[in-house]
């Protein structure tokens, strides 16, 4: 029977199916963080339990870290205390942290992948709903709450409904300044940060082949932006040559019985999607989110929709939206200025980010309006900068190159946008006060950032590349 | 998990779409190591000013209304998965939540938590809304057994799904990790068949 990829690699992981019950679906990794695993390891000393599997868990500091001097105490006691019982936990339960200090530590959706962790094929899970990441190697990955955190310890499975599955093609060729983050802000604009909720969404077609290993991590990142659980994208030779010599990918003959199996994971010609879309590269330029929502955004020379073109019911919320940005129906946002730029997030903050933001603002300046903080997703990351000389680049232009973390995506530590500030950002939620109290999130790609972090305004990064 | 009984309750209504887990709970308040004491941050950039005073026209701050049922607009729930949104509803006093739509991420911790996501059409939603705006005491009756939600005052009824497993752990406040458990020989099978 033809199925889709994500047939194929559910059904290789279900432990029991019972009709009326939830799939028993096998876990193969999970990763975990200090913000919410603390709850399930008490749970767990509660039941008397152990971690069932404990090498199939690994843990790093991420979401409420310093970015700067990281390597001093936490100065804020309770981020201290989160922090201090992840290393405790670990400790007592036997799991492999890469803590503050460790040169793996970084954002768990940055640091699976670059240690060959992430692998075609795998069901991996983590409380974080940007689990999804790890879609972009062929792997079956979404987030997952406390209490499902608590139950792939004891278990190391998970009661699963199977989900419904959606193929998203695109096809086509982008156009020069026009990236990876901008195909899944525009395909979010198209079906909304609930259209693909109840779905598995595989990406496919010829401008998603086209793309590297990172920038397909950023398209499936988002994934649950729409709202689905996860998303993922069939493994091909782009995806082999990036895992080939990682740190715990497969060497040797485990590699080449890997790489046999992998080769198998793709949707059958013939398999049957729930629900098709498709999109044309061409039709795709920089886009913007000028909302509350990663399903406002707009190609960044548009006009904000007007609230009446908004369905009856739903222009309310459309305009305490454009209330809270300070925004108007029918306005452009080129040309207005901006306080901070963020480049960072498990979205939009590996190597090839911040090489293509360093080419892009070699021997510039940034605006002196302008707050710009660089977070590489990984003390790794952090490192092949400085072995670039990337640092160098980022300090003559003004940029802040901090200390990896989650930082001001969803600014848990003291990375806060303050209020009423318009920050530009490659992250990948601008809900209202995700960067700190009343602050305002616009949603871009990496190169729009750095455009605007350097003229001080929104600006369309393609007027810039003709330029120059 | 304590166990769901039927519910008669007045209503605590929140007309607004998309309402996302940031802003149930901001990610400033997870710092918490336990599962207690999030109700007081609920919903906290809607409810309190910068200088921690309650704004007075967000609903949870209004005296006339409440209950143990918190009706959303579509899309309750989306964006991060923190389950410290389900702990925080349920701390503040909720034990169902109704929407014309929910985030998968969101319900899946609802119901891991014995907080009983209802969700119903929008033309039911909107009766609901409707007839908290009349009266701010008007009472819902939440039967799980029978899985309907009825507007006492008009007698409008609905049916709601809801996977009959998740639904007899509600009813009996059993969890996800008794019953994988008791399959553990399975799961040691097929780790020695991978």
């Amino acid at each position: 029977m033809s199925k889709t990829l994500v047939e194929k690699i559910w059904d290789a992981h279900v432990v029991k199916s019972e009709a009326g019950f939830p799939d028993i679906l096998y876990i193969d990794t999970h990763l975990i963080h200090e913000v919410t695993s603390p709850q399930a390891f008490d749970g767990l000393r509660k039941r008397g339990l152990p971690v069932l599997r404990p090498k199939q868990t690994v843990a790093t500091a991420d979401h409420n870290v310093p970015t700067i001097n990281q390597l001093q105490p936490i100065k804020e006691e309770l981020s201290r205390y989160q922090v201090d019982m992840l290393t405790k936990n670990c400790a007592e339960f036997g799991i492999e942290l890469y803590g503050l200090g460790h040169p793996f530590q970084g954002i768990v959706h940055v640091i699976g992948p670059e240690l060959g962790i992430t692998l075609p094929g795998k069901t991996m899970v983590c409380g974080d709903s940007h689990t999804s990441t790890h879609g972009a190697f062929g792997a079956i990955a979404f987030g997952i709450g406390t209490s499902q955190v608590e139950q792939v310890f004891a278990t190391q499975c998970l009661l699963q409904q199977k989900p419904k599955t959606m193929k998203i093609e695109v096809n086509g060729t982008l156009g020069k300044g026009v990236t990876a983050k901008d195909i899944i802000l525009y395909i979010l604009s198209k079906i909304s940060a609930a259209g693909g909720t109840g779905y598995f969404i595989e990406y496919a077609g010829s401008a998603i082949e086209a793309l590297s290993m990172e920038a397909r991590m950023t398209i499936c990142n988002m994934s649950i932006e729409m709202g689905a659980r996860g998303g993922l994208i069939a493994p091909d030779q782009t995806t082999f040559d990036y895992i080939k010599g990682r740190e715990f990918a497969p060497a040797g003959a485990e590699w080449d019985k890997a790489l046999a199996y992998w080769k198998t994971l793709y949707s059958d010609a013939d398999a049957t999607f729930d629900s098709v879309l498709s999109f044309d590269a061409e039709d795709i330029g920089p886009m913007i989110t000028y909302g509350t929502n990663p399903g406002m955004g707009m190609g960044i020379q548009e006009h904000i929709p007007s609230t009446s073109s908004q369905p009856d019911k739903e222009q309310l919320s459309y305009q305490k939206a454009l209330d809270y940005m300070g925004f108007e129906d029918d306005a452009s946002l080129i040309g207005k200025p901006v306080d901070y730029v963020f480049i960072g997030s498990c979205t939009n903050s590996r190597i090839e980010d911040l090489r293509e933001v360093a080419e892009f603002v070699k021997h510039k300046q940034k605006a002196e309006s302008v707050t710009v903080w660089i977070v590489p997703g990984s003390k790794q990351v952090e490192q092949q900068a400085i072995n670039e000389g990337l640092d160098k680049i980022f300090e003559e232009a003004g940029f802040q190159l901090r200390e990896p973390g989650c930082s001001a995506c969803l600014g848990m530590n003291e990375d806060k946008i303050p209020a009423g500030k318009y920050c530009v950002s490659t992250s990948n939620r601008n809900f209202e006060g995700r960067q700190g109290p009343d602050a305002r999130t616009l949603l871009v790609s990496p190169l729009t950032a750095a455009a605007a972090a350097i003229t001080g305004k929104i600006t369309d990064v393609r007027e810039m590349l003709a330029e120059a | 998990m304590k166990k769901f009984e039927r519910l008669l309750s007045a209503i605590v209504p929140l007309n607004i779409e998309n309402i996302d887990t940031d802003q149930i709970i901001p990610a400033r308040f997870l710092k918490a190591t336990t599962r207690e004491g999030f109700g007081e941050n609920l919903f906290r950039d809607w409810r309190y000013n910068g200088d921690n005073t309650p704004k007075p026209d967000f609903v949870l701050n209004d005296p006339t209304y409440k209950g143990r049922v918190l009706v959303a607009g579509k899309n309750f729930g989306c964006g991060s998965s923190r389950e410290h949104a389900a702990w925080a509803i349920q701390d503040a006093g909720f034990d169902v939540v109704i929407s014309s739509f929910f985030a998968d991420i969101f319900k899946g911790n609802a119901l891991n938590n014995g907080l009983l996501p209802i969700q119903v059409s929008d033309e039911f939603l909107a009766a609901v809304f409707t007839a908290v705006s009349k009266d701010h005491n008007a009472q819902l009756d939440v039967d799980l057994d029978k899985q309907t939600v009825t507007i006492v005052s008009t007698g409008e009824e609905a049916e709601f799904e809801i996977n009959a497993y998740k639904k007899s752990c509600l009813i009996n406040g059993y969890d996800d990790i008794d019953f994988i458990l008791a399959q553990k020989d399975l799961i040691e099978e097929f780790e020695q068949k991978k």
